[in-house]
């Protein structure tokens, strides 16, 4: 007999006698340790540098306070939507995903101005390592949000087919997932550079 | 979510039966290019790893040829170098880096991670943990393409005006920081790092998939204490792999701003021409430190792999269970652990801090006990077994055999005291190519022999085995072993030539033998393509269980369709390595036989097991 190659017969095993998770949800989880283990070796790169000394003095910009506010709202609104969802409040969902997507790309802005914060002390991306590490860090997350990004404008476009309730939760399940991680990763390398500054 | 994927699975199942009749005959293109079928791109990646494994060692015996007779014409060589042999008949000296590196960087990459992890971890994680697929197909076949863009942009990069990257596999900085400094530090380098880009995501994605595949899509009964150690082993190598890969891109990603937007992470107070670059305040130190965080573990990427096809292979080929299964996992674990705090030993010479020198000394020396329990345990396995010599199993063996005498010369190189004589010599390549090189390709070589007949339904010929084995074994030691001697007399390694110094010219001799030995070993090889292109069409064909084994992979049909088992999925009642079991009639019991159709063997604990079962 003939298998189709339809994913539901491949994944699953229903008379298996042990736990096991949903794969989307596990292989996100697995891109999240990558994308961790990234920052983890940049920011131990960071550490490694500056005890090398021949490192330049500058003060963090006021921005980043401000972006990481909005970053922390953000997934306030986002862990809101999944409520909604959850509870089948097809509304709030709506409501919730545009705002986080919109607090998303009001981050990203800020992030942007942070940088007009670090020119205006002349610290350029190519100069000293010390001012260089905060653009890549800045940088490579912008760039994960960008994707986060995108994952949500997915998201609010099923929400407004009205595909996203409480039989379909996967999805916004998966961007929570994601946009929390990103939050959680931008406080760590805020506070990592408030510490080791 | 479980009874919604119950509906859909007898949904689907009943659609597959509604078109049985049917006859379906995928493309072209779906069954060859764009597959999502595991067993496919396994086949692809094995065919990839062998394109690139012929690049590679020819590569190497261009500048064997230099090394071991350097006053030797090679203008015979122009058709295919072209302006790299010089009007002299030489070959040109900045050339030479430039094959050293890509051997380097194909063998260890592209045929040793991409090509062995690849190929058997596809091949064999559904097939031996009895599942129909993958995790994800689409990224399965995803990985697969990464790699192969990866490889084009890496082939390409070998036809560049300038030649392809110089700066050695480890592609330290300055060096290949600066486009000015070689040739093969400009466009070569960048493709070099493009393509290691793609590579890095296609080995990201495939082991993502291997992880989820072994903990969520395990056949009923298959317990982790019941997975053959083949999972095991490639299990913890996409867990090694999943946090070593990205700290290579981080360490590439700043190489590329240091190379193209003129950031200074590595690059301080450096003197061109007389000239000073504008780069201040970075250190070359710390690219090792990013690199070797992925490149101890990657040596490991490389070998566990083949040490878990070893160990199905002299379990199976031994008539034993394998000895201490619990220990083997345990030390597997213990070495994936390890892999990952002692990766400044590469670095003793460095300038790094002596203090954190000797720590590194102590965790790398650790490293020896779990890698001696495997050994032992390899040995234990193999006394008094009903050994059956089949070139898989001649090829295991081989494996362990350089693993031992390879494994010992790292204890040597692990004490920094002796390694700041011994580091960058050739005794370093003796050490790596023995228990890297020779170990894991010895190992890829051993699965492809005992699986072929999961590939490709045939068997090969067991004679060309045989001669393939002994030839590949003491050649391989013909050319690695004299290196210690080469290495211990002080020839540093990546040198062109070593005619001017007067010192070295004693050793000449043994630098030619290594040469000669080299061309016949790599010759030999293709005597193995032969057997294995050969036997694809033409081998006999094969039994469903050739090797008398316990694994699920053999209660599939010859040739597996797609979703591998007709009908439902075996399910696993015992251990893989019940073999020669006292009391049955048989000397193996594969892992789908309930313990109740086996009264006369089982053992006190099982009995007891089946009791209370049945109450
Ligand atoms: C007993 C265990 C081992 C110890 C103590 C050990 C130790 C070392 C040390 C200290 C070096 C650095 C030498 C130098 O550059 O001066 C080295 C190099 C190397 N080892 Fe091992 N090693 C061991 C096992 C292995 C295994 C199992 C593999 C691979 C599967 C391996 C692969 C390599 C490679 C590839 C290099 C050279 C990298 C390069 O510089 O290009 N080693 N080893
Ligand atoms: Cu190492």
């Amino acid at each position: 007999m003939q298998y189709p190659a339809n994913k539901q017969v491949i994944i699953l095993n229903p008379k298996s006698d042990h736990l096991r998770m949903d794969p989307h949800k596990f292989a996100l989880w697995l891109f999240l340790g990558t994308t961790f283990m990234l920052f983890a070796a940049l920011t131990s790169a960071y550490i490694v540098k500056k005890g090398d000394g021949n490192w330049l003095d500058y003060e963090l910009p006021q921005a980043l306070w401000y972006s990481t506010a909005l970053i922390l709202v953000s997934s306030a609104a986002m862990h809101w939507a999944y409520r909604a969802a959850s509870r089948d409040k097809t509304e709030h969902v709506k409501i919730g995903i545009l705002s986080t997507l919109v607090l998303g790309v009001g981050f990203l802005g800020m992030q942007y101005y942070s940088w007009a914060g670090l020119v205006a002390q002349n610290v350029y991306f190519v100069g000293n390592p010390a001012g260089s590490f905060l653009y890549v860090f800045t940088g490579l997350h912008g760039l994960h949000l960008v994707s986060g990004i995108i994952f949500l404008a997915v998201v609010s476009v099923n929400a407004f087919r009205m595909k996203i309730h409480s039989g379909r939760l996967r999805q916004i399940e998966m961007c929570a997932t994601y946009w929390h991680f990103l939050g959680i990763l931008w406080v760590y390398l805020f506070v990592f550079l408030l510490m080791n500054h | 979510m479980a009874p919604e994927a119950q509906a859909t699975l007898h949904e689907a199942d009943a659609h597959g039966r509604d078109h049985e009749h049917e006859h379906h005959e995928d493309s072209f293109i779906r069954k060859y290019i764009f597959c999502t079928d595991h067993k496919m791109i396994a086949k692809q990646f094995l065919i990839t790893g062998i394109f690139w494994a012929v690049i590679g060692g020819a590569l190497s015996l261009i500048f064997r040829l230099q090394l071991g007779f350097p006053e030797m014409d090679l203008a015979w060589l122009q058709p295919v170098l072209g302006k790299w042999i010089t009007a002299q008949g030489k070959l040109d000296p900045e050339f030479y880096l430039a094959l050293v590196t890509m051997h380097g960087t194909i063998m260890v990459f592209f045929v040793l991670t991409a090509g062995l992890s690849g190929t058997f971890s596809n091949l064999l994680i559904p097939l031996q943990i009895g599942a129909r697929d993958m995790a994800s197909g689409f990224m399965n076949m995803l990985s697969y393409w990464l790699f192969f863009v990866s490889s084009v942009i890496m082939f390409g990069s070998m036809f560049v005006e300038a030649g392809p990257a110089g700066g050695g596999w480890v592609i330290y900085p300055p060096l290949s920081a600066l486009p000015q400094a070689i040739k093969g530090s400009g466009l070569g380098m960048t493709l070099w790092l493009v393509s290691m880009v793609f590579f890095i995501a296609s080995s990201l994605i495939g082991s993502i998939n291997y992880i989820s595949t072994v903990i969520n899509m395990r056949t009923r009964g298959m317990k982790f204490s019941r997975l053959p150690l083949t999972i095991w082993a490639f299990f913890l190598t996409a867990i090694v792999g999943i946090l070593s890969f990205p700290v290579l891109f981080a360490a590439a990603l700043l190489l590329v701003f240091d190379r193209s937007f003129g950031t200074s992470f590595y690059l301080s107070e450096i003197y061109i021409g007389g000239e000073a670059l504008p780069n201040v305040g970075g250190s070359p130190l710390l690219f090792q430190h990013l690199f070797w965080f992925l490149g101890h573990p990657e040596v490991y990427i490389v070998l566990l792999p083949a040490l878990g096809i070893t160990s199905e292979i002299i379990a199976t080929n031994a008539r034993k269970p394998i000895f201490g299964y619990k220990a083997m996992i345990g030390s597997m674990m213990g070495i994936a652990f390890l892999s990952f705090v002692v990766w400044a030993h590469h670095m003793f010479v460095s300038g790094m801090n002596p203090f954190l020198g000797s720590i590194f000394m102590l965790l790398t020396l650790i490293i020896a006990v779990p890698s001696a329990v495997k050994v032992f345990n390899y040995l234990t396995t193999l006394w008094r077994g009903n050994l059956v010599f089949t070139p898989a199993m001649l090829f295991s063996i081989g494996l362990l055999s350089f693993f031992i005498s390879g494994g010992l010369t790292g204890i040597f190189l692990g004490n920094s005291a002796i390694d700041v004589q011994l580091h960058d010599t050739y005794f370093v390549v003796a050490h790596f190519h023995l228990v890297m090189g020779s170990a894991a390709f010895f190992g890829m070589v051993a699965g492809v022999y005992h699986w072929f007949p999961k590939l490709y339904g045939r068997m090969m010929d067991k004679k060309l085995g045989y001669l393939h084995f002994w030839i590949t074994f003491i050649g391989a030691y013909m050319v690695f072993f004299p290196m210690h001697y080469i290495g211990i007399a002080g020839f540093p390694r990546r040198y062109y030539s070593f005619t001017n110094f007067d010192a070295f010219s004693s050793f000449a001799d043994l630098n030619s033998f290594v040469s000669v030995a080299a061309v016949a070993t790599v010759g030999v090889q293709f005597i193995f393509l032969f057997n294995f292109f050969y036997s694809m069409y033409r081998g006999r064909r094969a039994p469903k269980n050739p090797w008398r084994s316990n694994t699920l992979e053999w209660t599939t049909p010859v040739n597996p369709g797609h979703g591998n088992w007709e009908g439902e999925i075996p399910a696993v009642h015992r251990w893989p390595y019940d073999y020669s079991k006292p009391g049955a009639s048989e000397d193996f019991i594969p892992q789908n036989v309930p313990l109740s159709e086996t009264p006369e063997s089982n053992l006190p604990h099982e009995k007891k097991a089946l009791e209370s079962k049945k109450k």
